[in-house]
């Protein structure tokens, strides 16, 4: 006998719940975790998620990381609404990388305000035409985009690496894999002394914007959901299933390049081969956590930044290692899609014995 | 040129063992209609439970592959309560395990960075080894990769040969009807994914007890991934698996041989070669829709509740 049976419709407010149940089971398999390792649970917690945030320059790195991982989850929600799955955002955000620092790189030493729009501009259509090779496969060969986005994700790090330890490498960097420093017209200018949160997260804050008004207002994003749903339904409506996976994949690449331009132009300050601490993955469980919707993904995004700095001072403070943040990554991502179960189900009760 | 040739078949072969593993282990659990992707998070989890049974218990690969194997199928026991019984997205809960799976190796694999094993010597089967040429290739390896041939040669048999293999498939093609014939269909999903996690463990073991053999966080590198494209590229055919993993088990061994060719390829074109050929076979394969349609499991990926 089953124990779940499905809902007669799913349950809003599970779905607005389940993130919450996600979290809440996450800490209390955090702490589980904490305990058997000899650390005080509360004492990890203030670690984890109060002391990074106590200070100025605490709030300015959760901006710098809270800005990437949003901009790709907007991005990536668009496809995920239409059930096109985009796994290899990482890979676009390195190719917009390497775009925008290309430009960095062939303009060093012209100081004019248009070069960082410039670069911005070229990292976008760098991970949008990384994005476009996997639709272009999917709707003239039926290849599988999960397999092939993350496919050329490895591509683009190789990419990546060849570029750092050849053609763009610094002359004078003692044969480091990494690309000059950029100079300042090529960089986003930080905004208060000493603090590296800089304009680059306005434009995660107006992406998420425009997908608000996208995702609810717009009829082209309708078109996009029903095409990824039922595609003999949008084809009967006459929208178009090819265009929706060619929307979907662009449009998270460009976000996802642009996100790129951001870490190489801002934190990072040059191409090399530690650009990204693994933002394209992490933003996939933004964006579900987010419910796909561009204010859940605002939150989430802050939520996973705070998870990363977390990971960062529990390595200095409790000499605990850094790779906790991805073991805690995959566990909220695992409680979700399980408490996620019960929008659709619920738990059956218990049937009452019968005599005959 | 044949003098470089036989090293890079001999490497073939090796390469491909984690392929074969990996790949054999996910045929059989879409054959029944579960696709778990996540094969690299499994592959990952086995390799640091191998590793760290081999280097703990001083047994060598020998105690790491039953470890690794274990630590699969626990791995891959996760996955199964989530989409089997809970019917959760089998997608969504596949990429899960592979993000689980790539923090959890690298949170536990912290402690074994500078170790190093002694891997495991090449086994002469006996008569066949002096055949030249073949002999060198195929009968002068290490014992795990014979192993992996073995089940090949069993996962081949069950499915095309046995009663077993019938119910399998029957539970992937129509597992509506399975049920009313009185199959217990999410048993058997269970016993293919938990078979497959299995697999995919001993493959990620095999990395990191023989192959390598050292730990080294994420070191699957994405073969957990290439699996899963063999396995459409084989169209669920286990002959046609094998044939594949070896293409790619040379393709990947080519960037340790590109000088000795006299290939002036930069290094990272070469690295990136196995994950250019996903692609190029995957477009292959699926640009012929009906050849796809007809070797697909029918129920493939759906959430299925009696």
């Amino acid at each position: 006998m089953p124990l779940l049976e499905p809902r007669p419709a799913p349950s809003a407010p599970m779905r607005l719940l389940s993130p919450l149940i996600a979290i809440g089971l996450t800490l209390l398999v955090g702490s589980l975790l904490f305990m058997s390792l000899g650390k005080d649970p509360l004492e990890a917690f203030r670690v984890f998620f109060i002391q990074p945030l106590s200070s100025g320059n605490g709030w300015s790195e959760l901006m710098v990381k809270a800005g990437p991982l949003i901009l790709i989850a907007q991005g990536l929600a668009i496809g995920f609404r239409a059930r096109i799955y985009n796994i290899g955002a990482e890979g676009q955000l390195i190719m917009g990388a390497l775009a925008g620092g290309g430009v960095a790189v062939a303009l060093d030493g012209v100081d004019a305000w248009w070069v960082l729009p410039l670069m911005v501009v070229a990292g976008a259509i760098g991970g949008a035409l990384w994005g476009a090779v996997p639709a272009l496969l999917k709707t003239r060969f039926n290849a599988e985009e999960t397999l092939t986005t993350l496919m050329l994700a490895y591509v683009a790090t190789f990419t990546l690496s060849y570029m750092v330890n050849g053609p763009w490498r610094d002359p004078e960097g003692m044969n480091f894999p990494q690309s000059i420093m950029f100079g300042d017209p090529a960089l986003f200018a930080p905004w208060f002394e000493g603090m590296r949160v800089n304009a680059s997260i306005l434009i995660a804050a107006a992406a998420s914007a425009a997908f608000w008004v996208f995702t609810s207002r717009s009829f082209l994003a309708y078109q996009l959901t029903v095409g990824g749903l039922a595609p003999a339904a949008a084809r009967y409506a006459g929208f178009s299933a090819k265009g929706t996976v060619w929307v979907s994949l662009i449009l998270s690449g460009l976000t996802a390049g642009i996100a790129g331009v951001g870490e190489v132009a801002g934190p990072v300050g040059q191409l090399n081969l530690n650009i990204s601490p693994g933002y394209g993955f992490a933003a996939i469980i933004v964006a579900y956590l987010g419910r796909l919707n561009a204010i859940g993904i605002v939150l989430a995004g802050l939520l996973m930044a705070l998870l990363y700095l977390g990971g960062e001072a529990a390595q200095v403070a409790l000499q605990l290692p850094a790779a906790i943040t991805g073991l805690f990554q995959g566990m909220l991502l695992f409680f979700l899609l399980g408490s996620d179960v019960f929008v659709d189900y619920r738990l059956r009760p218990r049937p009452k014995p019968v005599f005959a | 040129m044949i003098e470089h040739l036989i090293p890079i078949l001999v490497g073939t072969l090796a390469a491909a063992t984690p392929l074969i593993f990996a790949g054999l282990g996910e045929l059989v659990a879409e054959r029944t209609g579960v696709i778990n992707l996540g094969v690299e998070g499994m592959m990952l989890i086995g390799a640091i439970a191998g590793f760290a049974a081999a280097a703990d218990s001083g047994g060598g690969a020998l105690a790491g592959l039953p470890a690794g194997a274990v630590a699969g199928m626990l791995a891959a026991l996760v996955f199964a309560v989530l989409s089997l019984s809970m019917a959760a997205n089998q997608a969504a809960c596949g990429l899960a395990l592979t993000i689980f799976g790539i923090g959890l190796s690298a949170f536990i694999g912290q402690h074994y960075v500078s170790f190093s094993l002694p891997g495991l010597q090449p086994l002469d089967i006996p008569g066949l080894v002096d055949i030249p040429v073949i002999g060198k290739i195929f009968f002068h390896q290490d014992p795990v990769t014979y192993l992996a041939l073995v089940s090949f040669g069993v996962v081949w048999w069950v499915l095309k040969k046995t009663r077993l293999g019938l119910v399998l498939k029957a539970v992937g093609e129509a597992p509506d009807a399975a049920h009313a014939i009185g199959y217990p269909v999410i048993a058997i999903r269970y016993g293919a994914t938990l078979f497959g996690g299995a697999m995919a463990g001993m493959g990620g073991a095999y990395l990191s007890t023989v192959y390598t053999p050292l730990w080294v966080q994420n070191m699957v590198a994405g073969r957990g991934w290439i699996a899963i494209a063999l396995v459409v590229f084989a169209t669920w055919n286990p002959t046609r698996l094998v044939l594949g993993a070896w293409l790619f088990g040379g393709v990947t061994i080519l960037q340790f041989h590109a000088q000795g060719l006299g290939i002036a390829l930069p290094v990272q074109f070469l690295a990136a070669l196995p994950y250019l050929a996903t692609v190029v076979v995957l477009v292959l394969i699926s640009r012929d829709k009906r050849l796809l349609q007809l070797n697909l499991p029918a129920s493939l990926g759906k959430p299925w509740m009696p």
